[in-house]
């Protein structure tokens, strides 16, 4: 536990530290380009993009190797990865718009027919005389263990930039994944934004190549966004969550791997963030299924108490055993059954309340049908006191109330 | 070199054209229905199962791994279910998290129960081991009717042969309601042939033929089979029974161009080694795809 802790407070040697903080750079930069990818319905892409690296990464290997000896140079790695990613990626809107195949099934050639080049590649490159090839198969799975200093500052540093780009770039990107058509009549120039998010897309691909791996680079942009998706319904709130859920992610994957050297680093982050996914489908208090459990239930009891006094107006039997419940539990009627005075009053209450809703519905259809799951909250706490006003000289005086509820009454204690 | 052929190259190419046509059938109604990249997240997650048919019984045996397989298939298509509806989650990315998810669990379950003396790796998941499915005992043409030899065949080949047949019968058994369920799922509903049903058992197929195919060939054949000859065959027909007819024939192309290509291309360009078979399926697989693409009679959507 003590190495883990000590990566985790950046105690753990100048390395790791800059691996960890890489890293958070990196899961912040994925998941904040992950929320816009995830909008714009595209999360299977970037798999694709992913995989596509791998003939690249490969052939960039056997260049540099043939050519200088020593094919582990990381930024031509990565030049290498990103050129045929970036064609993948081309690859597949080629297909999809040139061809009668969707989008599926352009993703799923790309991604098995690059991969499967790319291990054609691999096995070349481990037939090379020279060129130091241990390690090229680790950027299948990431492994932060053993990085180098320059390599580990290079990723911070893409990270950042990409972070940045994110930044600058919220606003057209939000415009295109929400309503393309109005963005580009506000003066967004649609296709070179699709096309700048798709080189961010690539650079975070490229970049958690060497942390990640390309197999499940996939992870570190849809994971934060998707799980950030059960925290808000807002964008602007979206992007900034779901960055800090990839950073969090990321930066615990990275130390925990740090500590325990043999965890392939990509898997481990991958995993961390699919417990922060899980905990934001469970717990978020915004959509998550808790806090929707309990919005549903509570909403429930309001309907069957709502339902349960109009009935005790209309002086109907009750069966429904909620109904019954929640009325008794509010001290509305007796354990027989019998409405208790309080009840009595609640009801009246309601079925004036019901008027007045069915007032409104009459009067403003269609104000109305956009309230319909307010009608079981009082009217005054929804509408405007002077509306209300309205309503209630509308609908005229109340009838004498005695009569209305006359077999009630005797219950009634002296006063009213 | 006839008996090289005979005890080097024959089985591997056979179980190759096995495994790429037990996948391509099922692949025609994945591309059709848009469901292409269940083949992809059906692949991940043979990692788990496997790994965990090896933690539960302690060998590598092939019958665990089987089912270990398929039962991660199932419950991650489960698991992106439960996804998509609790958290109404877009099914791409529904998957995607599910997917990574697993493949990572079980790339890390991997390495925390290795042993050194077993051999199981993730690199040996993705490309499979088609070069070591080799009949040594076969040292003449004769061994072919030789049934001592023929009973050292690599078990692979009997296995797939199998799945193949099963695969190819029940597409058969179901092909009416699958073909109502693909084009027209509330028709299918509505003449009380359930479509639910239907996929489910197209599924199972799938799931069935990943994990006899990728045990003998690696996962990256796997997905390759699923989508580029059924692709392919949709930009050359707008018949179904000819879509499947020219599927078959592709996977059978890339499957034997393939492994042509990667045990004698580098040797006749020059080089020594041969490259990895697996890779090289897959790649003549989008080779021909490509060519569909550019000269398919129907490669316009009308």
């Amino acid at each position: 536990m003590s190495p883990l802790l000590d990566a985790l407070l950046l105690r753990a040697g100048y390395n790791t530290t800059l691996v960890t903080l890489g890293a958070a750079l990196l899961g912040a930069a994925a998941g904040a380009i992950g929320t816009f990818v995830l909008l714009r319905r595209r999360s299977l892409a970037s798999d694709a993009a992913g995989h596509a690296a791998l003939p690249g990464l490969a052939a960039a290997f056997i260049l540099m190797a043939m050519t200088s000896g020593n094919g582990r140079w990381l930024p031509g790695l990565m030049i290498g990865a990103a050129i045929s990613a970036a064609l993948g990626l081309v690859v597949v809107h080629a297909i999809t718009a040139r061809t009668r195949l969707k989008e599926d099934a352009a993703i799923g050639v790309v991604l098995s027919v690059f991969f499967g080049f790319g291990v054609v590649l691999l096995t070349v490159v481990q037939a090379l005389p020279s060129g130091n090839q241990a390690g090229i198969a680790s950027y299948l799975l990431g492994s932060a263990a053993g990085m180098l200093r320059s390599e580990a500052e290079l990723i911070a540093i893409m990270a950042a930039v990409t972070a940045l780009a994110v930044f600058v770039l919220r606003r057209p990107l939000s415009m295109l994944c929400f309503d393309p058509d109005y963005a580009a009549i506000s003066g967004v120039r649609v296709r070179l934004t699709d096309a700048a998010l798709s080189i961010i897309l690539l650079a975070v691909v490229i970049t958690s190549l060497k942390v990640v791996g390309l197999v499940l680079s996939v992870a570190l942009s849809i994971m934060p966004a998707v799980a950030a998706r059960f925290w808000t319904d807002r964008v602007q709130h979206m992007v900034p969550v779901s960055a800090a859920l990839g950073a969090a992610g990321a930066y615990t994957g990275a130390a925990i791997s740090s500590s325990a050297p043999s965890l392939p680093t990509g898997a481990v982050i991958v995993l961390t963030l699919f417990g922060v996914f899980v905990a934001s489908l469970l717990f978020a208090p915004a959509r998550g299924v808790l806090a929707t459990a309990i919005r549903h239930q509570a909403f429930r009891r309001r309907v069957h108490r709502r339902q349960g006094l109009l009935a005790l107006d209309r002086q109907e039997t009750i069966h429904d055993g909620m109904t019954l419940r929640m009325l008794r539990q509010a001290g509305w009627i007796r354990r027989d059954g019998v409405p208790t005075p309080a009840g009595v009053l609640a009801a009246r209450d309601a079925a004036h309340d019901e008027a007045l809703w069915r007032l409104h519905g009459d009067r403003y259809p269609g104000d109305s049908s956009v309230l319909h799951y307010h009608r079981i909250v009082p009217i005054k706490q929804v509408l405007p006191a002077d509306a209300v006003a309205d309503l209630e000289a509308a609908l005229g005086p109340q009838p004498a109330w005695e009569a209305h509820a006359a077999p009630a009454a005797r219950f009634t204690p002296a006063g009213y | 070199m006839a008996v090289d052929f005979l005890q080097l190259s024959l089985v591997p190419m056979l179980i190759a054209v096995l495994a790429s046509m037990a996948c391509a059938l099922p692949g025609n109604f994945l591309v059709l229905r848009q469901q292409s990249l269940i083949g992809d997240a059906v692949s991940h997650v043979v990692l788990p199962g496997v790994v965990g048919a090896f933690v539960v019984t302690g060998t590598i045996a092939t019958a665990p791994m089987l089912i270990g397989a398929a039962v991660a298939a199932l419950f991650a298509v489960g698991l992106i279910e439960i996804i998509r509806r609790l958290g109404k989650v877009e099914p791409g990315a529904a998957m995607g998290v599910v997917f990574t998810a697993l493949f990572a669990a079980g790339v890390v379950w991997l390495e925390q129960s290795n042993s050194a003396s077993v051999h199981l790796d993730v690199e040996h998941v993705l490309y499979g081991n088609l070069e070591s499915l080799i009949w040594l005992d076969a040292d003449s043409w004769s061994a072919l009717i030789d049934p001592a030899a023929l009973a050292t065949v690599p078990e692979q080949l009997g296995r797939l042969a199998w799945v193949m047949a099963v695969v190819a019968v029940v597409i058969w058994l179901l092909w009416r309601p699958l073909v109502i369920g693909t084009f027209d799922p509330a028709f299918a509903a509505s003449t009380g042939a359930r479509p639910g049903l239907t996929s489910l058992a197209l599924l199972v197929v799938v799931a069935l033929s990943a994990v006899a195919a990728f045990e003998a060939v690696g996962a990256i054949i796997v997905v390759a089979m699923f989508i580029c000859p059924a692709a392919a065959a949709r930009l050359m027909t707008n018949k179904l029974h000819t879509q499947v007819a020219w599927s078959l024939v592709f996977a059978t192309t890339a499957a034997i161009g393939g492994y042509t290509l990667a045990a004698w291309g580098p040797i006749w360009l020059g080089f020594e080694h041969s490259v990895s078979a697996a890779g090289m399926i897959a790649t003549t697989g989008g080779l021909i795809l490509l060519l569909a693409c550019c000269f398919g009679p129907c490669r316009r959507s009308r």
